[in-house]
């Protein structure tokens, strides 16, 4: 079994119920995140348009986090996610330095890192992670990249050519897929982020990640 | 024309979380700067009492306890830096080898106890020659590897490192050779032809630390484009500008100079002076090399 995830950005509309049930799920603390969804908004009114992406953890099948981790923390179930043991965890943050997503944060509470674990406890339990629950218009589809059948497979078989991952060229074979991704989704430098301002802060850099 | 216009083509994040800030700091930086200290002053030692022999009798007992002393500075930041210090047990209880943190976790552990028996072997006169001379070979060979081996763990770091790791390694034995040097020569050790090797050494090796920075400066575009864009950042007089040059002056370009009319006037509070200007601009330059990548927004 390996699990995956696929994000349809087509369907997306940037309601935020993904995001808010996994803080709800996992207790992350203010000010970090599992799971967000980024709005980036591209030309000028009237011509303007709104893009949204969820970015979580992309459970890689070469993790340059599970490979950095002295302590083995970091490590593969045999689902193919990559976990966390926050009780082995030294906090070195070797991992939040080698993740080419931004994916990990040092939990301020626990001095452990943290991440994205695709739901790990509810999968175990037979349930689908709390984001893919709260979707309202079912953007997420996860499931098993090793069924045919499954759902998520299907999926990626029918939209060939317009699936796509965040920066292949690291090599770290995300097991996370987006159908309709652009540029300004899935490629950071693909926009500008204006310091001290958004929508509804002006935030934009925190001062330390934990701990220190 | 109309390509031109910013506002029609860019694309403006509007909405997202808090990045997080620098994620490995000073205490990093520091930990780095004096393990170079630490095994430059064994590879310098070694060199010097292969030979001078006799004439350098006094780096038999210096050498070990420096190094032993750089070597604690840099274990206790090191520790001091976890999350959870209290745990770094784990390491070697549940090593995990691939990483280069664990590696060099165990190599710098069995260096600082080979050390520290060499050290107090010869503060309470306990050691014979012959086993020192055998001491001093597992201390040289286990040396070199600590002094790499942050090299590849910044390697593995891919995400928020600016260096290409065969570069890196270059650097970090360089940082080594500057270190050790410099501490002999402020510790005043040796005759004059003493002194003269551990200037040249200084020099030469601040020299290719420069290049080696300037190769990376000019030429770190032809590598990932997140690299070049924060190459492009700082160089367009952005966070840290000024201090890359600080640490660049400081560190390499002043005291090659100072080193030069140090040996040219035979004064040695010059070539000392070039050493503080070393080490003091060492730190600056690794501080600022550490923290410029991690500026970049990865997501």
């Amino acid at each position: 079994m390996k699990l995956g995830f696929l994000v349809d950005l087509g369907l997306c509309m940037g309601c935020k119920g993904c995001e808010v049930s996994c803080k709800v799920e996992n207790d992350v603390p203010i000010g970090m995140w599992r799971l967000r969804v980024k709005y980036v908004d591209v030309g000028t009114f009237p011509e303007a348009k709104r893009t949204f992406t969820p970015l979580r953890c992309n459970h890689c099948e070469n993790a340059p986090c599970e490979r950095i981790c002295p302590v083995s923390a970091l490590h593969y179930l045999d689902n193919g996610i990559v976990n966390v043991d926050k009780e082995r965890c030294i906090g070195c943050a070797g991992c939040v330095m080698a993740c080419p997503y931004g994916a990990i944060y040092i939990d301020p509470e626990t001095n452990s890192a943290d991440k994205c674990t695709y739901c790990a406890h509810r999968i175990a339990g037979g349930m689908m992670p709390a984001c893919v629950v709260a979707c309202p218009v079912e953007a997420n589809i996860f499931g098993d990249l090793d069924d045919p059948a499954s759902s998520i497979s299907r999926y990626i078989m029918e939209h060939q050519g317009n699936v796509k991952v965040r920066k292949p060229e690291k090599n770290t074979q995300p097991k996370h897929f987006y159908v309709g991704g652009g540029e300004v989704n899935l490629n950071p430098l693909a926009s500008e982020r204006v310091e001290g301002f958004s929508l509804f802060n002006n935030i934009t850099h925190l001062k330390n990640i934990g701990g220190h | 024309m109309v390509e031109h216009t910013a506002a029609a083509t860019h694309a403006v994040v509007t909405l997202d979380v808090a990045l997080p800030g620098i994620v490995w700091g000073w205490m990093i930086t520091l930990n780095m700067w004096a393990k170079s200290i630490a095994t430059g002053a064994i590879l310098v030692g070694f060199y010097l009492l292969k030979k001078y022999g006799e004439r350098v009798e006094g780096i038999k007992t210096l050498m070990p306890v420096v190094a032993f002393i750089f070597l604690n500075i840099f274990l206790l930041f090191t520790l001091l830096d976890l999350h959870h210090p209290e745990r770094m047990i784990n390491i070697f209880l549940h090593p995990h080898f691939t990483s280069a943190i664990t590696v060099g976790a165990w190599l710098a552990t069995i260096l600082t106890g080979i050390i520290f028996a060499m050290a107090a072997g010869r503060v309470l006169s306990k050691l014979n020659d012959e086993l020192y001379g055998k001491l001093l070979n597992a201390a040289f060979i286990f040396a070199i590897p600590v002094t790499l081996y942050t090299a590849t763990i910044m390697g593995e770091a891919a995400a928020r490192e600016l260096w290409q790791t065969p570069t890196e390694l270059m650097q970090m034995a360089l940082a080594a050779f500057i270190g050790g040097s410099a501490i002999y020569l402020i510790l005043g050790v040796g005759d004059r032809n003493v002194k003269r090797d551990l200037a040249i050494v200084l020099a030469v090796s601040a020299s290719l630390s420069f290049i080696v920075y300037m190769g990376e400066y000019y030429f770190g575009a032809m590598k990932a484009e997140e690299v070049a864009a924060t190459i492009a950042f700082v160089k367009s007089g952005g966070e840290y500008h000024t201090m890359f040059w600080i640490g660049q002056y400081l560190g390499y370009i002043i005291p090659v100079a100072l080193v030069v009319l140090g040996l040219k006037n035979r004064s040695q509070s010059l070539l000392a002076l070039a050493s503080i200007l070393a080490l003091a601009g060492l730190w600056i330059a690794k501080h600022v090399w550490l923290v410029i990548p991690q500026l970049l927004n990865l997501s």
